[in-house]
């Protein structure tokens, strides 16, 4: 048992598990226990990965990816960001906007994909349309949330002090509003990647959700897993990004605060 | 013009003010003299913190009017500075940034003496996070004064402090005061705090004054008998004249002194 503790306790247990289901992948798939058109063993799927990487496919079709997914988590996480900061800061625009917003954000927007089709094609508008939609609302909700529980007592603190508006939000609202926006970012990641799969699934000509598609086409199941393995780690990679930034930026906050930033 | 180094002149003018239909405070009248340092007693709800939020601008009356310098206050006065229950620093920005927001020149270097005028230069570059509850107060109070304000309010600036950490501050509001001469209005529930620091200790009683008593005793005071006669006087007035019980409660207020 003491052992065990101690294992669970070491930085890299994080990865024991997916070792032990990967290992076991492979002995299952050895044996003959899961079938080879149901699913390649780890080897494979390695392999495949090798060889769509040396003639240049595989980076190809990240890139397509990577490039719709953050020009979408921009231009969505803006129209978010900017929408939650006025409402945010002013009651009047909040009962004008809010509600239509909290009606559109309830149409869940993979529903509206016949429609996006009709309206943009199968081009890059289309995908870029659908990501941007899925990650504005996360970002919407998590800044307007933020910045209306800003501690009252900041902001009274911020009149005394004479604050002007602009000085007042960038240096008490903002902030203060900050870590919930993040909570957000990371929630729109994950919608982002989703988005995207989705789009680039139903109609497109590159890409990552291509690429599986492709690929399924024509039975080879290796490069399907190589695909879904791919946006796990893409996923897992923009969320460490977030943590990133959460830890940098929130270092004064009690739930990141560390004793080596003292 | 008036002189610009000196505390504050404020006036109140049968002052009300009501929260829907509930009068916390009623026909005010009060005048504080440029530097006078003064103490608000009574017991919680009486409408004591309201009268300071009224003083620093940060509420409006609902009848009356506030002088500051004879001119009708209408927004919160540029010399004023407030010190809250809690600190209320910026907990994002580092104990410097936090003292400059406070200075007229928004500079380092008067945020540094004011960190200085607490004792805490050394913490400049601490998050306030990682501060006790007393030395984020004393941040506030630099924070406060690095702008030499002409009135400092304090609302109960000390009752979150353990008593040891307390009478320390005390000290130190007691020196700065002396030292600047601004007007110093505080607001607490602790009569031997408003005996150890006030020119003059008002009790508030149901939104009247129902006392103004002048506390001509030296500085720096020392808890004798004339503290004790003092303070008893004032609790009386507190509790409403029930002497019976209060024999003990003066003796417990004396060993936290």
């Amino acid at each position: 048992m003491g052992r065990l503790v101690q294992l669970i306790k070491n930085e890299w247990s994080i990865w024991m598990i997916p070792l032990i289901l990967i290992i076991l992948w492979q002995g299952l798939g050895q044996i003959g226990l899961i079938g080879h058109d149901i699913l390649p063993t780890p080897i494979k799927v390695l392999k495949a990965f090798y060889h769509l990487s040396a003639d240049g496919v595989l980076w190809e079709n990240i890139g397509v990816s990577a490039k719709r997914a953050i020009v979408g988590l921009i231009v969505g996480g803006s129209i978010g960001f900017f929408l939650g900061m006025l409402n945010g800061l002013s009651r009047t625009s909040e009962k004008l906007l809010d509600s239509s917003i909290q009606m559109l954000r309830t149409i869940p927007h993979l529903a509206l994909i016949p429609i996006v089709i009709l309206w943009f094609g199968i081009g890059e508008s289309s995908k870029l349309f659908l990501v941007a939609l899925g990650v504005a609302f996360p970002i919407y909700l998590n800044t307007f949330h933020g910045i209306r529980s800003v501690d009252k007592g900041l902001i009274e603190m911020g009149k005394v002090y004479k604050l002007k508006s602009f000085h007042l939000i960038r240096s008490i609202i903002l902030p203060g509003a900050l870590p919930s926006i993040l909570v957000g970012l990371r929630y729109a990641l994950g919608i982002m990647w989703l988005s995207l799969i989705v789009a680039e699934t139903i109609s497109a000509d590159s890409g990552i959700g291509y690429m599986a598609m492709n690929a399924r086409e024509f039975m080879h199941m290796d490069i399907v897993v190589v695909s879904i393995l791919l946006y796990a780690l893409l996923g897992k990679l923009s969320d460490s990004i977030a943590k990133f930034f959460e830890k940098k930026w929130l270092q004064w906050h009690p739930n990141y605060h560390s004793d080596k930033s003292r | 013009m008036p002189e610009k180094d000196t505390g504050l002149k404020i006036e109140l003018s049968k002052v009300e003010k009501s929260f829907n239909e509930l009068k916390v405070l009623k026909e005010i009248n009060l005048s504080i003299k440029p530097g006078e340092f003064i103490a608000i007693v009574g017991r919680s709800g009486c409408g004591k913190s309201t009268l300071l939020r009224l003083i620093s601008g940060l509420e409006t009356v609902s009848n009356g009017l506030v002088f500051t310098d004879d001119q009708a206050l209408k927004n919160i006065h540029p010399d004023t500075r407030i010190m809250f229950q809690d600190a209320r620093l910026l907990p994002w920005k580092k104990v410097l940034s936090n003292v400059q927001i406070g200075t007229k020149s928004r500079g380092r270097g008067e945020a540094k003496a004011a960190l200085a005028m607490v004792g805490l230069e050394d913490r400049a570059n601490d998050w306030p996070i990682v501060l006790s509850g007393g030395q984020r107060q004393r941040i506030a109070l630099a924070r406060a004064l690095a702008g030499e304000p002409r009135l400092l309010l304090l609302d109960e600036p000390l009752g979150a402090l353990d008593a040891l950490t307390s009478i320390e501050m005390q000290q130190l509001i007691e020196t700065l005061w002396l030292e600047q001469k601004f007007t110093a209005i505080l607001v607490t529930h602790d009569v031997s705090e408003a005996v150890a620091l006030a020119d003059r200790v008002l009790v508030i009683e149901d939104g009247t004054l129902s006392m103004d008593l002048s506390i001509p005793l030296e500085r720096p005071r020392t808890k004798d008998s004339k503290f004790v006669y003092y303070e008893k006087k004032i609790l009386d007035r507190v509790m409403g004249g029930k002497e019976s019980h209060l024999h003990g409660a003066v003796t417990r207020l004396s060993r936290t002194m």
